[in-house]
């Protein structure tokens, strides 16, 4: 079953985790790096928990699903409360600021930023989270230069939106110091 | 070397059949294949192509089969539900000998089940959903670039043997995005549709020629007048009652796909050399066995993979010559066991066959297969 970095990206359908793991996965190809992307979600497409799902390697995969997370990303209580009891050890939790970390979870490796906020706020769009969140989940792990990261949202994200969607991967990216960035960096194996 | 590009299972399955020629798609868009009328809608009229979206899954079948018979290569996609609603006219598409393909994204069935959920329950439907005693060939791919490259074979042996394929995927596979090389375009191999007109004597549109096994295709529509059918017909294609007719036509249906088992059937063969366990899977499901393989592999099991791309005909031949270094058959399915039916009639109990199925719309994970393969290794 090999090196996998598993990751799993949860919000609420309409919010665009599934975007989100398409542009990492993107990036992964541009950079060489073997990935499977899926998804999971309910009949409702909207409004209901949604995930997104990748797998990282320098090898070979066959398996395509994620059992065990190293890194989650969630958007919406909903999603945190659900998706975070199914965690590999040592794995790393980014949170939207405005969620209340469940008591059970305090353990884990946590990484609360205001996404949300950042997308509402300084973006100017809400909808921009998604985005901003891949700018994050980047700098904090250091895995994809940000021109891979950059071109692979460029050939994602809808013409008309190039510019507000750069400057959320910039904001997001800017959420993460130098010393968050030093301590939680993943070399995908 | 080609770039790499990101791709989805089923937009491979819509650029491998425009690279197969096809230019027509009629359908009705359905979880989890509805990327496939997507992805056809954008791209068809970029290549001069049709998209039909229709009322329901029974005009679907029955647009794709009119449109080839004038002459298109064409294609529909749907999943379990749809797929129930298209067997009438699958079996007139048989009778008819019109060639398709009919694209099958399983999920969680029966009725409309779980539809975001993986299955791969409709394997028996594939082969039996149609009444009568008719041919089939299906297959089953287990990666985004095999679903590129097989949906072309499928058009292949569609136009060869004048009938539809089915083509049953997964919703582990359609709704898989992989990093995938396609192949040179110019390197394809391409089987256009064989028509002919006004062939001298033999103007009879049903006629088969010395050393043929089909008909060669009239394009309806286009100068020459005839008849087609789901009634039993002969050589002008008009409606007969003969018994001698009736036999010689549906034996010739039938035999066309039993005399060329060994052109149509595929199958992947992974660590099979020393193995004397093998995990019998197709589609998706082969992704957890490949897993579950190296890691027995790693704790000194002999295991390896036998894998249907054909999935009918079943290929019996092949897993029987496996038959003398095997102890034991794991058949992984996500279903209760239908491959299974197969796999047990071809042993016929020269080795065990135990089974690991799920029907919960869950996937069967690497580790649950490896947990199996343990349990027996201590018995």
């Amino acid at each position: 079953m090999g090196n996998r970095y598993e990751m799993r990206l949860a919000g609420s359908g309409g919010q665009g985790v599934i975007l989100a793991s398409v542009i990492l996965a993107e990036a992964a190809v541009d950079s060489g790096v073997t990935v499977i992307q899926s998804q999971s979600y309910g009949p409702e497409a909207r409004g209901g928990v949604c995930r997104a799902e990748l797998v990282l390697s320098r090898g070979t995969l066959w398996f395509p699903k994620v059992t065990r997370p190293d890194f989650l990303l969630a958007l919406t209580q909903a999603s945190l409360d659900k998706y975070g009891r199914e965690l590999a050890e040592g794995a790393i939790v980014m949170v939207d600021d405005s969620l209340t970390v469940p008591e059970w979870l305090e353990g884990a490796r946590l990484v609360p930023l205001p996404i949300l906020g950042t997308a509402r706020d300084a973006v100017g769009k809400l909808f921009t989270a998604n985005v901003v969140a891949v700018g994050a989940i980047n700098a904090l792990l250091g895995l994809f230069d940000e021109k891979a990261l950059l071109e692979g949202a460029m050939r994602r994200l809808p013409a008309g939106s190039e510019e507000i969607n750069k400057s959320a991967l910039a904001a997001g990216a800017a959420l993460v110091s130098p010393e968050l960035a030093a301590a939680f960096a993943q070399k995908i194996g | 070397m080609a770039k790499a590009v990101l791709m989805q299972g089923n937009e491979a399955a819509v650029e491998g059949a425009l690279a197969a020629g096809m230019r027509f798609f009629a359908g009705y868009p359905i979880t989890p294949s509805t990327e496939i009328a997507e992805k056809c809608a954008l791209r068809l009229p970029q290549v001069g192509g049709k998209f039909i979206q229709m009322e329901d899954e029974l005009s679907s079948m029955a647009a794709i089969l009119g449109a080839s018979a004038a002459g298109y290569k064409t294609m529909t996609a749907t999943s379990g539900p749809g797929f129930s609603l298209m067997q009438e006219n699958l079996g007139y598409g048989m009778m008819a000998e019109i060639p398709c393909v009919i694209v099958n994204v399983q999920r969680a069935g029966p009725s409309t089940g779980l539809p975001t959920s993986p299955s791969q329950g409709d394997y028996m439907q594939a082969r039996w959903g149609t009444h009568g005693d008719h041919p089939v060939i299906a297959f089953s791919p287990s990666s985004v670039l095999e679903t590129y490259t097989l949906i072309i074979r499928a058009f292949n042996l569609s136009e060869k043997y004048r009938t539809p394929v089915i083509f049953l995927m997964d919703e582990i596979v359609g709704h898989m995005r992989e990093g995938v090389v396609l192949p040179d375009p110019n390197k394809l191999k391409i089987n256009p549709r064989k028509t002919s007109f006004h062939d001298g004597a033999h103007k009879k549109c049903y006629y088969v020629p010395e050393g043929a096994f089909v008909p060669s295709m009239k394009p309806f529509g286009q100068g020459e007048r005839y008849n087609v059918t789901g009634l039993v017909h002969d050589e002008s294609g008009f409606p007969v009652n003969n018994s001698a007719i009736a036999d010689k036509l549906i034996s010739r249906l039938l035999s066309k796909i039993d005399d060329h088992v060994d052109d149509i059937v595929r199958v992947e063969e992974y660590q099979m050399e020393d193995a004397d366990t093998a995990i019998v899977c197709f589609g998706g499901t082969a992704r957890a066995a490949m897993d579950a393989i190296e890691a027995a592999r790693a704790q000194g099991m002999r295991v390896g993979m036998f894998r249907p791309i054909t999935v009918w005909p079943f290929p019996e031949k092949p897993l029987k010559a496996r038959l003398p270094q095997l102890k034991r058959i794991l058949m992984v399915e996500h279903n209760h066991g239908q491959m299974l039916l197969e796999v047990r009639r071809a042993v016929s109990g020269a080795v065990p066959v135990d089974f690991l199925g799920r029907i919960d719309g869950t996937v069967i994970s690497p580790a649950e297969i490896l947990a199996n393969l343990n349990e027996k290794e201590a018995n």
